[in-house]
């Protein structure tokens, strides 16, 4: 049935159109060329529509798991999707965010088919993480999905693009090979791998020591940091962060947008998916370094964007910035906290997709990303002066922009936790507004004396398209919030009090087991 | 009604701002103007009709999130319905204003820019409308920072200038410091009293001032440290002492901003925020007296910087710094009610001053340097008059003892009478010594700019003109505002108890009833009618000059009433009872630096030179504004740089990726070389691992007989 397996449906839709797109279509002559984009930008566009349906379907005072498929699958493993008010926005962002993509590779001369057919793959697999509801099939997705990243900087990237995806493996080789050793130990000790199921499992929080090494909740600790290692790369927390600026720089446009507005969420996805409700104790033990490390990240990248020339690293480091605010968020381990880093992810999805696309419109224009190079654009390019100001003010957290309501509540949700990390946290918000407005100065006021610059044309009508929907989402979330706090608001709120019960049987079994 | 003052503005810049295109330029600045002065209209409605009770508008749903619950609405109150009708007039005669001053700007030959700059004024009085409106914090931060947004656009008008683009930037960033301590303080209010409605927390306020609150590294009480953190925003906003350098820089944006929002409306947020928060201060003795000394200080610090300024606008706006210590003396003495009401005088005068400003601006095209200026009176006699009485209000000119005065006397004075009566004599004595340096500094301004002898350009002086007449009525407008506005009221804000009281809407008692403990009798006063009745009552009394019997005093709880006066606090009545000589001491200082400002200006023009010239140091001390910019530079600015450098060349570079390498370089190749790797690229050897990973748990799993 269409609607029972909608999230299969709407998974494999893209994977499907680039098999067939690749056994298909030979020629690479400029029609060719033309027929694929335009095909890509249509599979990504009924992806979109028919996710749309998991929306209308989606009943957010149900707190579990919905849509759910379950069957027998390859070697006696089980295939299991489903969403629950935490996963279902991703997978709307996931594909409201593809067919910009698209559009905006709309100039790509090189081996158009093969981007097409990257592209595509990467929205089933990304989309196969945010809905797997089994650690084999989430495994399998969460990490495949890194290959058609891979291709997409190595193929169609910078000049430097060999040393950017050398950091990025050396990355996310670590975090994997632990998170697959602590899967192989939950699966070993619970004999299930069925997520749903090991959120419920109890493991065993009772301290003892490992080569010397007294640790505090024991194996659940273990278990998180291994998980942990995985995600803090994924997210990019301080100090795991350095893969992320040379991953952008070297990316295509399209590449840094998927990076930015879906891969980095992943992290934060598996931390409220695995780390919260499976290792509460870990969580609970760790949650203070958690907590420091954000604030840490949000001062130190934000400073350091502030002193960047590349106007994509400089967005790159303000992306870390605010992911320090959704980690802070999570690990405050509250409602608010934790609805305010879903809020802060979707946000900066639309956001930091618009800065990168921004950077994209003058890249494409001039083929460089040095601030230095420009100046003065709002001269002959109003439209998109004001489009990148937009954007600007979204990326600093202006009220009324989206982009205000994920700090905002983060850092509410964190003052009843923690006052020295949000003094700190709060301070990145006087720097995120040197930084995001000192680089539009430079790029975008003053007089247009560059000759190179004399030439330059703003917008056209495609580019202006594929902003509208950005700038619609960072407002209307901006000023009613609750069109998403109603979806993932009892979702949290179930999580937040599993984890506190979790956390208090916990206590209660520790002081049994010591009298 | 209420609705439509809030957005009409929000309309028209938006059909300005983005459909002059369609619809021509000049139909959207009629459009803007037109919906502003309805929306002025509207408030005088309002404001004329109010009736004390306190109302709320529910629009919709805003943030929530767990037992966070806020929304978007209007809660009109006194205080609300002041800023109403003082946001939306001035605005409004800015945008007629604007009509005239933006005519034709050299700055933009080829550009259409008119639009824009209505759209964006608009857009400014949507956002302070949001502010003075809001029934909780997170809406007034919506509009702190809106009105920020604007102010940034409006500064960073004439892009194509450098110091434009900075000077909007520095304005931005100040004033985040500033909401760095106001969302601190929003975050500690939520967490103390669970929500951010203003009406649950003002009820709160009594259990809150009881608790302790764990912030940083001690256990602080409570309401000391919420009212600090809200202050310190209130500082960014309202250029306070040592967050007041982003205010000289605005001047950067054209002169009918200047006007609006660095004068009369924006900067005043702050001292909107102080008041809107009383039941708060009142409850945190310790920050009103940092905020009386901080207000009395910068009424002082800004005036002295003003005595030395050679720019017109900037004297001004250095005297806005000024005033607005002022305000926040009175409200660090809480009296809230006369730091709104010179707010309100204020409004009036300052943006009466900045735009005769403008247009002598105008006159002189486009000369700023009062150096270059002289002898104007002639050539723009009515600009001339509405400045001379702009003067007349600011220096605060008046008939001692008596009622009758210009606006800035009846206000200025009471803040002064105000600051007695809460027994602060620091903030006492600096705000007296202000009131003879601002005597000074606007007699300098008038006499160097209108008269004595032509300076500077011959040829600008002679084509000098009088403005068109859609820049002079709105000058009229404001100088029958400077001139009235104090007189009619004075009672409301600074009479007796029950003036105040029944203006505020706050219930009042007996005095012998409250000492006596019977709280019967302070019941009585809640109803709407029979404070009606007891606050008619003695404001006969009160007439008669009889303090004795029918002696009232305020009887509100928190919340109650548009603000929020403690038992104990007796500022307003004492101030009442200053000595005579006391009284009098800011008409003398007055008088004072009127007489120097004429013998250095009019009878010896050498003598200003002279002195500069013989006591160099403080006069370099004073023209380069006590050196706030260079230190900041020194200790804030390079540093910041510096540490972004050192985090990202040594962190990121030396640090982190230098580990990296080292992994690279030692570990990584033992275990290619363990898996016998081939030469093909790291892409294939994660690949590789991760299907050998993957190939390793099937296997694994399939043999422990599968998931289930």
């Amino acid at each position: 049935m269409l609607t029972d397996s909608i999230l299969s449906i709407v998974t494999f839709i893209p994977m499907v159109a680039a098999v067939i797109l690749a056994v298909v279509q030979r020629g690479t002559d400029e029609a060719a060329q033309q027929l694929a984009k335009y095909y890509a930008l249509f599979t990504t566009t009924v992806t979109f529509l028919v996710s749309l349906g998991i929306l209308f379907q989606f009943d957010p005072s149900n707190t579990g798991f919905q849509m759910v498929e379950e069957g027998e699958w390859l070697m006696g493993l089980t295939y299991k999707m489903g969403v629950d008010g935490i996963s279902v926005l991703f997978v709307l962002l996931t594909t409201f965010i593809m067919p910009l993509v698209i559009l905006c590779s709309w100039e790509v001369k090189t081996r158009v088919k093969e981007y097409m057919i990257a592209f595509l793959l990467l929205e089933s697999l990304m989309l196969g993480v945010f809905m797997s509801l089994d650690l084999v099939l989430f495994y399998l997705f969460f990490e495949a999905g890194l290959i058609p990243m891979f291709l997409i900087i190595g193929i169609w990237g910078g000049a430097d693009r060999v040393y950017a995806s050398f950091k990025f493996f050396l990355y996310t080789f670590f975090g994997s090979v632990l998170m697959l050793v602590a899967m192989v130990t939950m699966y070993s000790i619970s004999g299930t791998t069925d997520i749903p199921t090991l959120m419920g499992w109890q493991f065993a929080s009772d301290s003892f020591s490992v080569l010397g090494i007294h640790v505090i909740g024991g194996l659940q600790t273990l278990l998180f940091l291994a998980f942990f290692a995985s995600f803090a790369v994924k997210m990019p927390m301080w100090p795991v962060h350095t893969w992320l600026p040379d991953a952008h720089v070297q990316a295509p446009t399209a590449g840094s947008v998927v990076l930015a507005a879906i891969l980095l969420k992943m992290g934060g996805y598996g931390f409220l998916r695995f780390s919260l409700p499976m290792f509460p104790v870990g969580a609970d033990v760790m949650a203070p370094v958690v907590l420091w490390m954000s604030a840490i990240a949000i001062v130190y990248t934000s400073l350091v964007a502030l002193v960047q020339e590349d106007m994509k690293k400089l967005i790159a480091y303000s992306s870390v910035a605010h992911m320090g605010f959704v980690t802070m968020g999570i690990f405050a381990a509250n409602e608010q906290g934790i609805d305010g880093a879903i809020f802060q992810m979707l946000s900066h999805g639309f956001i930091s997709a618009a800065l990168f696309l921004c950077v994209g419109v003058i890249y494409d224009r001039m083929h460089t990303r040095e601030i230095t190079a420009y100046g003065g654009l709002v001269n002959r390019m109003p439209a998109y002066a004001t489009v990148f100001l937009f954007f600007t003010m979204g990326n600093v957290g202006l009220p009324g922009t989206s982009g205000f309501v994920g700090e905002f509540l983060t850092m509410m949700g964190t003052f009843q936790v923690n006052t020295w990390v949000v003094f700190v946290a709060a301070s990145g918000v006087i720097f995120s507004a040197a930084y995001a407005l000192w680089l539009y100065r430079r790029v975008a006021m003053g007089d247009l004396i560059k000759e190179s610059l004399k030439t330059i044309t703003d917008m056209t009508p495609r580019e202006k398209f594929i902003f509208t929907p950005l700038v619609v989402m960072t407002l209307l979330l901006g000023v009613y919030p609750s069109l998403i706090t109603d979806l993932i608001g009892p979702s949290t709120a179930a999580l937040v009090q599993h984890y506190d019960t979790a956390l208090e049987a916990a206590k209660t079994a520790t002081q049994i087991a010591s009298h | 009604m209420e609705l439509i003052i809030l957005f009409a503005p929000l309309i028209g810049s938006l059909i300005c701002g983005f459909g002059w295109r369609v619809i021509g330029e000049k139909a959207g600045m009629v459009i803007a103007t037109g919906l502003l002065f309805l929306a002025a209209l509207l408030s005088w409605i309002v404001f004329l009709s109010f009736d004390g009770t306190t109302q709320i508008i529910t629009i919709m749903r805003f943030i929530e999130s767990g037992s966070l619950s806020t929304d978007w609405a209007i809660r009109l109150d006194r205080l609300t319905a002041i800023m109403l009708i003082v946001v939306t007039t001035v605005s409004s005669l800015v945008h007629l204003y604007s009509w005239g001053y933006m005519a034709d700007d050299p700055q933009f030959p080829d550009v259409k820019y008119k639009a824009r700059f209505f759209s964006y004024l608009s857009f400014f009085t949507f956002a302070m409308l949001a502010l003075v409106t809001s029934d909780n914090l997170v809406q007034m931060f919506f509009g702190w920072e809106g009105v920020g947004v604007a102010s940034y656009l409006l500064i960073g008008f004439y892009y194509k200038k450098q110091s434009a683009g900075a000077a909007a930037m520095k304005a931005f960033v100040v004033n985040r410091v500033g909401d760095f301590g106001f969302a601190l303080g929003i975050f500690a209010l939520f967490f103390l009293s669970d929500s951010i409605d203003f009406s649950v927390i003002f009820a709160d306020m009594p259990t809150i001032a009881e608790t302790r609150l764990h912030f940083l590294w001690t256990d602080w009480n409570a309401a000391e440290v919420c009212a600090l953190l809200l202050f310190i925003g209130a500082m960014g906003k309202s250029a306070q002492l040592f967050l007041h350098t982003w205010l000289p820089d605005a001047m950067e944006g054209p002169t009918p901003v200047s006007a609006l929002i660095h004068a009369a409306t924006m900067v005043t947020a702050g001292v909107f925020l102080v008041c809107r928060m009383s039941p708060l201060y009142e409850f945190a003795p310790d920050v009103k007296l940092f905020i009386a000394v901080l207000g009395g200080t910068t009424a002082f610090f800004a005036a002295t910087i003003g005595l030395v300024q050679n720019d017109i606008k900037r004297v001004i706006a250095y005297s806005t710094c000024s005033q607005l210590g002022y305000m926040f003396a009175a409200a660090g003495s809480g009296v809230y009610s006369v730091a709104m009401f010179h707010l309100l005088t204020h409004a009036f005068f300052k943006a009466l001053l900045f735009l005769c400003a403008g247009s002598v601006i105008t006159a002189m095209h486009h000369e700023q340097d009062m150096r270059n200026y002289g002898a104007l009176r002639k050539k723009v006699p009515f600009t001339f008059w509405a400045m001379m009485f702009g003067t007349l209000a600011i220096t605060g000119v008046g008939i001692p003892f008596t009622d009758i005065g210009f606006a800035g006397y009846q206000s200025k004075d009471a803040i002064i009478e105000s600051t007695w009566g809460a027994g602060n004599m620091y903030a006492f004595w600096m705000t007296v010594i202000a009131a003879a340096l601002t005597a000074f500094y606007s007699w300098r301004l008038v006499f160097m700019t209108f008269y004595g002898k032509p300076r500077g350009d011959r040829h600008a002086h002679d084509h000098a003109h009088e403005s068109p007449l859609n820049m002079l009525i709105p000058l009229g407008v404001l100088s029958l505002g400077a001139i009235f506005s104090g007189m009619i009221f004075l009672n409301s804000f600074f009479g007796h108890t029950d003036q105040v009281a029944k203006f505020m809407g706050i219930p009042v008692a007996e005095a012998s009833a409250v000492a006596g403990g019977d709280h019967a009798a302070a019941d009585t006063g809640h109803g709407e009618t029979d404070s009606h009745a007891t606050a008619e009552a003695g404001h006969g009394e009160a007439a008669e000059g009889d303090h004795g019997a029918g002696h009232m005093v305020f009887a509100g709880t928190p919340g109650e009433g548009a603000i929020y006066i403690a038992p104990d606090n007796h500022a307003l009545e004492r101030a009442h009872e200053i000595p005579w000589l006391l009284k009098l001491s800011p008409t003398i200082a007055m008088l004072l630096g009127l007489a120097m400002a004429y013998l250095f200006y009019i009878v010896n023009p050498k003598l200003p030179v002279r002195l500069a010239q013989s006591q160099p140091a403080i006069y370099q001390f004073l023209l380069n504004k006590w050196y706030f910019d260079e230190i900041y530079n020194v200790i804030f600015v390079k540093p910041v740089l510096l540490l972004g450098k050192l985090f990202w060349k040594r962190g990121d570079g030396s640090v982190i990726n230098g580990f990296l390498n080292w992994l690279a370089m030692g570990v990584v190749p033992f275990f290619t070389r363990l898996a016998g790797r081939a030469q093909s690229g790291y892409i294939f050897t994660y690949a590789f691992w991760m299907v050998l990973g993957l190939a390793f748990l099937f296997t694994w799993m399939s043999l422990s007989g599968g998931a289930h």
